[in-house]
């Protein structure tokens, strides 16, 4: 009985999941995606740490008004990436799959640090220590490694400039700024929080929340079968 | 081992395979000469501590 | 035998011990070192435990009179853990319920917001509350129905204690940040194998007890837990596959990306539900429901295709939860035809619940342990109704990213597994404790009616702003254009985010008085000015 539990319950799994890795239609072909920036990396685990998941989706559905609100729908390839996912499943704040862009630096400041300064009826929780914490840039060498051994295509060359990448971006002036924007096409590199003596966990958020859903080029693009409903 | 093939064996012989085993645990549960031993099972938890 | 079964757990113990050394003396972060000393402390006290029992003489596995020794002491242990753990968790709930209507409690620390609660609430409702109240529940159910001692000797306190350090990393994690945010699989790569090691030993246990029982048939409610501890092994093994960045720190990276990460997740999340939430306490109502009414199960035959159908038909629902999103159109058909069928199992098994009380309705008015239990089952089939419904596309549309979600997995988690956990927990104190009844019936009774007070006001007032929110989000005005930004959407959620907290506090404060009844009952106090069971004035559900 235990062993027919057992076949049973894997079957299902298997015919549902195991296809997705060897279906070329799964993830489609589109230009313009690259890994995170090792800021952006960063950022997006401070994004996990902080629990911002728990209300926050980053997946567009196929529908009128989700694209009206957000923009076009996501794409398989958007995420292919994200070790681990992060569509969310409550959206009790909006979908931040497009949001890279929508706001000024500024605004993204003011609202972590206190929500309500900017949204006066805004339920979220402030991240004002964002600003004071020094981002944890020493460890980022390691993260693009493991990321890279899972599949994501990080050179040894981005591996080796991890580093002196991460603290180039949030650094305009700084002599690495080119080569950030060099190996990863549409980086943007900006003093993120106005703090210029320190590259703060609010400056590695932020580049991370300004790139969501900007990669992909669209114009080029071309959804294929997939009508909106 | 093409997708394609995997998924016509899955749609088929797998499918049917999984009915099969259904339709043999739902006979195991009705089969006439299990009604005894079923009684009896039912009863093990009003049996004293 | 036993010499060398206490070595070998002394050896394991040891080897631990060492291995929280090396974790506290390389930590490359806080939180890991902090877990290094837990774990450290752990494996110390665990040594002098096993000694301790390997000194003491060994139980006898019958009574002088050929009866079986049961193994009590494990369960009593366990209606502790479940009943403290509930309150923790119930008492989270509340504090980020509270936290969504009033946001200044967020205090904006790191530690306090609501993205860090969150997941400590989900834990310790699901896995530190339901996980006790399954693994003491299933450990009493099958010495019972195989009437034999459990087997084992520190084996089934190592699952004990071990699940409770699980609890404790998995939670204090969260707090520090610790989390790799795949919802109900949060604990990090170092937490999941510590999981992994208690697991196996539970299922060795488990199925030891099942290879030495004295009956020749095995009960249906232990195929129901059996079921639920090897699949709950296979997902959490598959869905948290990691590569740590470092063997010595917190963080790791899930091996799956995108897409497939998704749906190996909601595989996961979504039998979570169908093997830990239904199976486990589907096992809970086959023995606990024919216990307290006194009756056997309506119909042997129907329990033993209830179980294969929902064994054959649950692993397939995942994909519902990522309708419309990017994942293929087939498997979100295919997660939604499964999901549907699903209803048919589900009632098989609700009916067979309710009826085992036909002929003998009567005691619904005059046992409110028995009335608890009845009614979990009924809201089983509420929630395993609603499921299939939301699971259909178009209503998922409406439904999916909103509060009617939460109402939906609330009716499921408070009525269903809340009031049968309840109802188990009301069963097996007297019974392990050898007490002649519970402390007060009456209490009972004040349990039953402010806690399904509570879960109405929960589950109505998410619904209304479930439903109100998903209309919002896709009303167009004459013009063509979005009525509605996103923030007033937020603004009209207010009112049914204080009501969903007034709903939670009752069913805390029913927590608490369950809490209280169940100390005295340990006492073995019994409250004096109650009438008897069975006697008129016992029955005010009948007013």
């Amino acid at each position: 009985m235990l062993v027919v539990t057992l076949i049973v319950v894997s079957i299902g799994g298997l015919v549902e999941i195991v296809p997705l890795y060897y279906l070329d239609s799964t993830v489609e072909k589109v230009r313009g995606m690259r890994p995170y920036t090792p800021l952006e990396l960063v950022g997006r685990n401070i994004y996990i740490r902080e629990g911002c998941y728990n209300c926050h989706s980053q997946m567009v559905r196929s529908l009128r008004d989700e694209v009206d609100r957000y923009g076009h729908y996501s794409l398989a390839a958007e995420s292919m990436y994200d070790h681990p996912f992060q569509w969310g499943s409550k959206r009790t704040g909006p979908d931040l799959a497009r949001v890279g862009g929508r706001y000024s630096d500024d605004w993204h400041r003011e609202h972590l640090i206190r929500p309500k300064n900017v949204v006066p009826e805004s339920i979220m929780p402030g991240y004002p220590f964002l600003q004071e914490r020094p981002a944890e840039l020493d460890a980022v060498e390691a993260d693009l490694r493991a990321n890279a051994a899972l599949g994501v295509p990080y050179t040894e060359e981005m591996i080796a400039n991890a580093r002196a990448d991460a603290a180039a971006q949030a650094d305009p002036e700084s002599d690495g700024a080119e080569a950030v924007m060099a190996r990863y096409p549409k980086a943007q590199v900006r003093d993120f929080d106005g703090n210029p003596d320190m590259v703060s966990e609010m400056d590695a958020m932020i580049a991370y929340l300004q790139m969501l859903g900007t990669l992909v080029d669209f114009d080029a693009f071309r959804a294929e079968g997939e009508a909106l409903r | 081992m093409e997708y394609e093939s995997v998924r016509i064996f899955a749609a088929t012989w797998g499918l049917v395979a999984l009915v099969v085993m259904f339709a043999v645990a739902v006979a195991y549960a009705l089969w006439p000469r299990n009604r005894a031993k079923f009684r009896d099972a039912a009863r093990i938890p009003l049996k004293e501590d | 035998m036993r010499v060398a079964a206490n070595c070998l757990w002394l050896g394991l113990f040891g080897a631990g011990g060492l291995y929280g050394l090396l974790m506290v003396q390389r930590a490359v972060d806080l939180g890991f070192l902090l877990h290094g000393i837990l774990f450290l402390a752990f494996c110390l006290a665990a040594v002098a435990l096993t000694v301790r029992l390997a000194l003491s003489p060994p139980p006898a596995r019958a009574l002088p009179d050929d009866r079986p020794h049961y193994n009590d002491a494990i369960v009593r242990a366990g209606v502790i853990a479940s009943t403290f753990w509930g309150l923790i968790g119930f008492a989270a709930g509340l504090w980020i319920a509270l936290q969504l209507a009033f946001p200044a409690l967020n205090f904006d620390l790191p530690w306090t917001n609501f993205g860090r609660l969150r997941p400590v609430h989900t834990s310790a409702v699901i896995f530190a509350f339901g996980g006790n109240v399954l693994i003491a529940t299933s450990f009493h159910v099958v010495q019972r129905t195989c009437r034999t001692r459990l087997a084992g000797h520190v084996a089934p306190w190592f699952v004990f204690w071990g699940y409770q350090l699980f609890i404790v990393l998995a939670a204090s994690g969260y707090v520090l940040g610790i989390t790799q945010s795949k919802e109900y699989a949060e604990p990090e790569w170092y937490v999941d194998l510590w999981l992994t090691l208690v697991w196996v030993a539970y299922l060795l246990v488990f199925m030891a007890t099942l290879a030495r029982r004295r009956e020749p048939h095995i009960y249906v409610a232990n195929w129901f837990f059996l079921a639920f501890i090897v699949t709950v092994a296979m997902l959490h093994l598959v869905n948290n596959a990691a590569l740590p960045v470092s063997f010595f720190g917190s963080k790791s990276y899930i091996a799956w990306a995108g897409v497939q990460d998704a749906l190996t997740q909601w595989w996961y999340g979504h039998n979570a539900v169908g093997f830990f939430l239904t199976a486990g306490f589907l096992g809970i109502m086959y023995y606990f429901i024919p216990k307290q009414a006194e009756r056997p199960v309506y119909s042997y035959r129907l329990s033993i295709v209830h179980f294969w159908a929902l064994i054959f038909l649950y692993i397939w629902a995942g994909p519902h939860h990522l309708h419309y999103t990017a994942l293929p159109d087939w498997a979100q058909t295919l997660g939604m035809t499964f999901s549907v069928m699903l209803w048919m199992p589900s009632w098989g098994g609700m009916i067979n619940g309710l009826m085992t009380l036909s002929g003998a309705w009567d005691k619904l008015r005059t046992d409110p342990v028995l009335r608890m239990l009845v009614v979990s089952v009924a809201f089983y089939g509420m929630s395993t109704f609603e499921g299939p419904l939301m699971s259909i596309k178009a209503v998922n549309a409406l439904s999916h990213y909103t509060d009617w979600t939460v109402g939906h997995v609330h009716s499921g988690a408070l009525g269903w597994v809340g009031f049968v956990s309840f109802g188990a927990l009301y069963v097996l104190a007297p019974v392990v404790w050898r007490r002649e009844r519970l402390y007060s019936q009456r209490l009972v009774e004040w349990h039953f009616w402010i806690s399904s007070i509570g879960i109405v006001l929960y589950i109505t007032a998410m619904w209304v702003s479930g439903i109100m929110q998903g209309l919002m989000w896709r009303a167009y005005d004459s013009l063509g254009f979005l009525e509605y930004s996103f923030v007033e959407t937020v603004e009209a959620m207010h009112p049914f985010y204080v009501i969903r907290a007034l709903g939670g506090a009752l069913f805390v404060a029913g927590a608490l008085i369950m809490a209280y009844n169940l100390w005295r009952t340990t006492r073995g106090d019994i409250r004096e000015s109650e009438p008897l069971a069975g006697s008129p004035a016992m029955a005010p559900a009948a007013a």
